[in-house]
């Protein structure tokens, strides 16, 4: 009988191994540039260490478990009979009061006196894929259909206002809404195709959506500008005051009317608080849907679809609205992409980019507002602290999703928060 | 007039046929059950009068109308409310969630009472009124898809084997609640089973499905009576 030890050691002494054997190619062997150019030289002892590390590393992952399995195992157990405590009204108590904090937090931020450039440019970041999140989480967290190429939306909004104003001359607060209707028709189109499918096969057709779009883009050289993208997109302005030194034609600039001293951390400022509203808006609205019919409709879909038809709901119309309203949100926030940037490029779209707010959605929790917010926060600003780490920061990023997903395998907000809560029913809670 | 009429109905999958012209119909007020064996087209027969899969020949008329090609959820707004087969209720929602969905069609006037009958008909979904459906047994399920369905208040209510892996008390406990709909309330009910001791006694007329075919008809204590169905269904035995 092998002891819990000697297993433990078996395991790590593999581990170790196929570590030293993978290290062999990355760590063992490296280049120098000498005069007769690039030299392939060996450093064996390295791969020995990162073997030891490995091993070491491993056997104290595996004790540590010991340890804590034992001391869970040493609490009381709870009778047989009484169930569980669930904590979902605390949870739902911290997420309220987080959304209310991190909402104060997110509107005083600009006016902080330690907030400058980079910050508002990164908080900018940060909402902008907030945005994005909870457009697809609509589609994904709610109606539960996948949607691999969620980018199509973003790049459909973005290029609606760079041609609309580039073309006609139109600005950022006509377009807006007119980006969000193109992207919502598009969604509605997309869905057509796909009523039937699900899993695996929605997946590869939404991925093709993606991608599909992105090469159109680049190719379609007389409409979109093909690779070298659009430039000369206009700001926004606040009720027709621009932000900028000199104002374009037509326009008077912030700085003129108000007397305060030109600065370009107002455009910053001003920007911010365009998505900050966009943000609390779609908030507002989600959460308004999903207590009405239509949202109810999309959650039950994503339960179990052959129960909503024999409850008389449309699936059809279900899905299409889903991906309609998601497609509307991502729409929007392409549009204040490409106001914020004045320049788009096929480049920004990349299935990437989907891959990351599908992140976003799936971290958060499925169908969690909360929850997308903070896992924007997190994916944004996690590469971005990581900067100091330089090339190793993408490694820090995946050893982070990876633990996350250790711990929190149904997203960081994974309990589904009900549409309505009854005043609390003392007598039945009994 | 009955309230259901289906005449000569086929069904195919592919080129599988499930249903082969089958006659069956429901009157305002009665409890029907079919029986029949695994594979006999029981479900698909229910499948059928919902509009999926659609029948490839015969008519189905419900209420002086032939319904033959309307989608499921247009069934539905007719006053067709099944209880499809596996419960099916929606697991991350509250029970009373999945009242609300039920009531989709409902008038919102009558929610209120509807939901309170509902609670009172199981009391324990009252108590687990805030609780999330899955976490419940699997009669408490089978009791929230019941309840659900009558939500919309329908004119015709469709069960799929209710007894599906349920204990025998909690059986007895379904059965009474379906004769007691159907007494207190006129329900009509067309009742699926493979349970056929339950359903028999249960039910005022049956028809037994073999191999997508009506093979026998009658009063429920009748076929319950009758050897036949004795020795397929009610003794096991293989004569």
């Amino acid at each position: 009988m092998a002891t819990p030890i000697q297993n433990h050691l078996k395991a790590s002494i593999i581990a170790g191994l196929v570590a030293m054997v993978l290290a062999v190619p990355f760590i063992g062997l490296y280049t120098v540039s000498t005069d007769q150019g690039l030299v392939v030289q060996t450093r064996w002892p390295w791969v020995l260490w990162s073997g030891l590390i490995v091993l070491g590393g491993s056997l104290a992952i595996a004790l540590v478990r010991d340890v804590l399995a034992a001391r869970r195992a040493a609490k009381p157990k709870l009778a047989a009979g009484t169930k569980p405590k669930r904590d979902d009204a605390l949870t739902a108590k911290l997420s309220k009061g987080f959304a209310i904090g991190i909402t104060l937090f997110a509107i005083t931020l600009p006016f902080m006196p330690f907030s400058d450039r980079y910050i508002m440019d990164v908080g900018t970041t940060v909402l902008i894929y907030v945005l994005l999140g909870m457009g697809l989480n609509v589609t994904v967290g709610l109606a539960g259909l996948l949607d691999l190429g969620f980018v199509a939306f973003y790049a459909i909004g973005a290029y609606s206002f760079a041609i609309l104003s580039t073309t006609l001359g139109w600005g950022f607060w006509v377009c807006l809404p007119l980006s969000g209707l193109i992207a919502a028709l598009f969604g509605a189109l997309l869905s057509m195709p796909i009523l039937r499918l699900r899993g695996d096969y929605l997946a590869i057709v939404t991925l093709g959506f993606g991608e599909i779009t992105r090469i159109v883009i680049l190719n379609w050289q007389s409409f979109t500008g093909g690779p070298a993208g659009i430039s000369g997109i206009p700001r926004p302005s606040l009720f027709g005051l621009s932000f900028d030194r000199r104002p374009p034609d037509g326009l008077t600039s912030f700085h003129e009317v108000t007397g305060i001293s030109f600065a370009t951390e107002h455009r910053l400022m001003f920007l911010y608080m365009i998505a900050l509203t966009l943000v609390l808006a779609a908030a507002w609205v989600i959460k308004r849907l999903r207590a009405l019919p239509i949202g109810r409709a999309w959650e039950a879909l994503r339960e179990d679809e052959i129960a909503c038809r024999s409850l008389g709901i449309n699936p059809v119309a279900s899905k299409v609205s889903a991906y309609a309203v998601g497609g509307m949100l991502g729409g929007f926030a392409g549009c204040f992409f490409a106001a914020r940037q004045g320049f788009v490029s096929p480049e920004s779209f990349t299935f990437m980019e989907s891959a990351l707010i599908l992140a976003i959605v799936v971290l958060g929790g499925l169908g969690s507002q909360i929850g997308v917010v903070i896992a924007a926060l997190f994916i944004v600003l996690l590469p971005e602290v990581g900067r100091e780490f330089a090339d190793f920061r993408m490694i820090v990023f995946g050893i982070a999703m990876i633990a996350i997903m250790v711990w929190r395998p149904g997203g960081l907000l994974s309990q589904r928060v009900p549409t309505i809560r009854l005043s609390s029913q003392k007598g039945d809670a009994a | 007039m009955s309230l259901l009429q289906l005449t000569g109905v086929r069904t195919n999958y592919g080129p599988i046929e499930a249903l082969r012209g089958v006659d069956v119909h429901v009157n305002q007020g009665e409890i029907v059950t079919l029986i029949g064996a695994n594979g006999a087209g029981k479900s698909t027969l229910l499948m059928t009068i919902c509009g999926q899969p659609k029948p490839a020949s015969g008519s189905i008329i419900f209420d002086g109308q032939i319904i033959n090609d309307l989608p499921p959820h247009e069934t539905a707004k007719l006053g067709i409310a099944q209880v499809p087969e596996g419960r099916r209720i929606f697991p991350r929602m509250t029970v009373f969630e999945n009242l609300q969905l039920g009531a989709t069609l409902g008038n919102p006037a009558h929610f209120d009472e509807d939901a309170a009958y509902c609670l009172d008909l199981f009391p324990i979904l009252a108590k687990r009124r805030d609780q999330r459906a899955g976490t419940l047994s699997g009669g408490e399920q089978q009791m929230l898809a019941i309840s659900r369905a009558l939500m919309s208040r329908p004119r015709l209510l469709l069960l799929d084997e209710p007894s599906l892996g349920l204990a025998p008390l909690i059986i007895r406990r379904i059965f009474d609640v379906i004769a007691d709909l159907n007494k207190t309330r006129g329900m009509t009910i067309l009742l699926v089973e493979q349970n056929a001791y339950h359903a028999l006694k249960l039910a005022h007329r049956a028809y037994v499905l073999a191999q997508g075919q009506v093979v026998l008809e009658g009063g429920g204590a009748e076929l319950l009576a009758n050897p036949e169905v004795r020795a397929a269904y009610l003794e096991g035995g293989s004569h």
